[in-house]
């Protein structure tokens, strides 16, 4: 994957964001362009020199070249140590020094180059630095600059963004899903369609890269599907099933307060139905029979 | 040594992990400069002594440099213009930058040269940088501010930083995302309480999340986060896994 991302040239945009941080792999491409024995120059803006350099062993650092914007970027200390010229100076120096011979330059980060320094002056200088102004066949490959930014995508707009995605040849977005990292790669040769890839990987503490398979899409365990399913109702003390019989009987009957044919037929025809009841009474010894009506002085 | 710790609030009240903070560091005997910008001196001294130590002794034995925003921000209008005070951008009239404020800080807690210090590593704490956005400072002039004090505080002279600020969560606020966006970009550590998505419990107050950023060594499958929940209770506050609070058990 890593020459694959070495091998188009031109700006190579890493986008990450906090949760997903990219300068690992921003690392890991400075220490393949370091054995393939080029120069590497590294404008160093978020982190110390020695921060940068650890996990390289000594033959890479030896031909990588910390530019320190870490320190003193914006000439605050007394006796300065900043770059002269801040970081516009600084970015553009870099130009000069990558002229001879095949080059790689990382930009760490341009997040910060991008808060500093207005977007159009940026854009312009990295097209420059990138060499896009001559033709692919101007330049034989081996003289090609490559310059890796590192950008952090949560801090800025989408108009910042957009414009240094569209200066990418090659742009990749780092993602991932339980712990497990993935870039979506966007590649945009000359003259052909820009063709995507997405790559599971993850990165040695010696900053090589390992390839990884892309991890199963479920994030539950699965039950085990050869599990017998147990009947819940095999050893009840109760009878929960019905018999074909009970079944027939169960649906033929008709519930009490259903208004159904037979139903409405026996309120139509009440003669039937009275003299069916009969009222007994037996009057006790202290029961006092009054055959008048108790409403009948009411006014009503 | 030489970290950034990160403290994240969102819709609750991180400041305990200030107060912790500031107490464990004392007590560790570490040279420490506080940046308060929210409560009174007073406010962190009596919650300091229920926690066990006396910010005042500590600041008259010279072990804590103490910048109270609330009391010294007058102050700014009664000094000459030429002495520059670590708040001197609420005189200008457009955002300036925080560089007055960074010579306080590398000020307070340089090593005594030649001499043995008595301290252990330097310590800034920041409560809180949300603060400085509300007072006109633009979130990059803020970046630019942690940014040089991690050059100095935590590369050159090997201590840490911790620094509170507050998640807008879902209101639009640009520039507060950014802020929190770059310095957790920054952080080697951020720790980052919440309220309960249910809301308000008696018993629970929130839960914490840990996440470790920039691992020193890159591993595939090292377990970043962890959470846990807490009740803060009146001289400590104690924490559980997830749904084991002892009020619910």
């Amino acid at each position: 994957m890593l020459e694959s991302l070495l091998a188009l040239g031109g700006l190579v945009l890493l986008r990450d964001s906090v949760e997903w941080e990219g300068r690992s792999l921003l690392k890991a491409l400075v220490k393949k362009s370091a054995l393939c024995g080029e120069q590497v120059h590294v404008l160093g803006c978020e982190v110390s020199e020695e921060e940068f350099r650890e996990g390289f062993d000594s033959s890479i650092n030896s031909r990588l070249v910390y530019h320190d914007l870490f320190r003193d970027p914006l000439s605050w200390s007394k006796p300065g140590k900043a770059l002269p010229g801040g970081p516009l100076e600084a970015l553009r120096a870099l130009d000069k020094k990558t002229s001879s011979g095949p080059a790689t330059i990382a930009l760490d980060s341009l997040s910060w180059l991008l808060h500093h320094l207005p977007c159009p002056t940026l854009c312009q200088t990295l097209h420059a630095l990138s060499r896009q102004d001559s033709c692919p066949g101007d330049s034989p490959p081996g003289e090609q600059v490559r310059v890796l930014g590192l950008l952090h995508e949560e801090l800025h707009g989408p108009g910042p963004l957009g414009a240094l995605s569209s200066l990418a040849q090659t742009e990749v977005t780092l993602s991932g899903t339980m712990g497990q990292a993935s870039a979506h790669i966007l590649y945009r040769r000359p003259r052909q369609h820009p063709t995507h890839q997405t790559q599971w990987f993850s990165i040695l503490p010696d900053f090589s890269l390992e390839l990884q398979v892309e991890p199963p899409l479920e994030s539950q365990p699965r039950s085990d599907p050869h599990t017998p399913s147990v009947d819940p109702t095999t050893h009840l003390t109760f009878n929960l099933h019905l018999s074909k019989k009970e079944r027939e009987v169960k649906d033929s009957l008709t519930l009490p307060f259903q208004f159904s044919l037979e139903k409405q037929q026996a309120l139509l025809r009440p003669g039937l139905s009275q003299a069916t009841s009969h009222i007994f009474y037996e009057p006790d010894a202290y029961d006092d029979l009054d055959q008048e009506d108790p409403d009948d002085d009411l006014d009503v | 040594m030489g970290k950034l710790t990160l403290l994240c609030d969102a819709k609750t009240d991180g400041s305990f992990l200030v107060h912790h903070f500031l107490s464990f560091y004392l007590k560790a005997n570490c040279k420490v400069c506080f940046v308060a910008l929210v409560q009174s001196f007073s406010h962190y001294n009596i919650v300091g002594q229920k926690l066990g130590v006396s910010l005042t002794a500590a600041r008259e034995r010279g072990q804590l440099a103490v910048l109270e925003g609330l009391r010294s921000a007058v102050d700014v209008f009664f000094r000459p213009r030429e002495q520059l005070h670590p708040l001197q951008f609420l005189r200008e009239a457009s955002a300036g930058d925080l560089q007055p404020l960074y010579a306080f800080v590398r000020d307070a807690l340089e090593p005594v040269d030649g001499g043995e210090d008595a301290w252990r590593c330097p310590v800034l704490l920041v409560d809180d940088l949300s603060v400085l956005l509300s007072l006109g400072v633009g979130p990059v002039a803020v970046l630019d501010f942690v940014h040089y004090c991690r050059a100095t505080v935590c590369r050159e002279w090997k201590g840490n930083i911790v620094a509170l600020v507050h998640d807008s969560g879902d209101a639009e606020d640009e520039e507060s995302d950014v802020l929190l966006n770059g310095l957790s970009h920054q952080s080697h550590l951020i720790l980052r309480a919440e309220g309960l998505a249910t809301g308000f419990c008696k018993d629970v107050h929130g839960q914490l999340r840990i996440l470790w950023r920039r691992p020193l060594q890159p591993t595939a499958h090292r377990d970043r986060s962890l959470t846990y929940q807490y009740k803060i209770q009146d001289k400590s506050v104690s924490f559980f896994a997830k749904g084991m609070s002892p009020a619910v058990l």
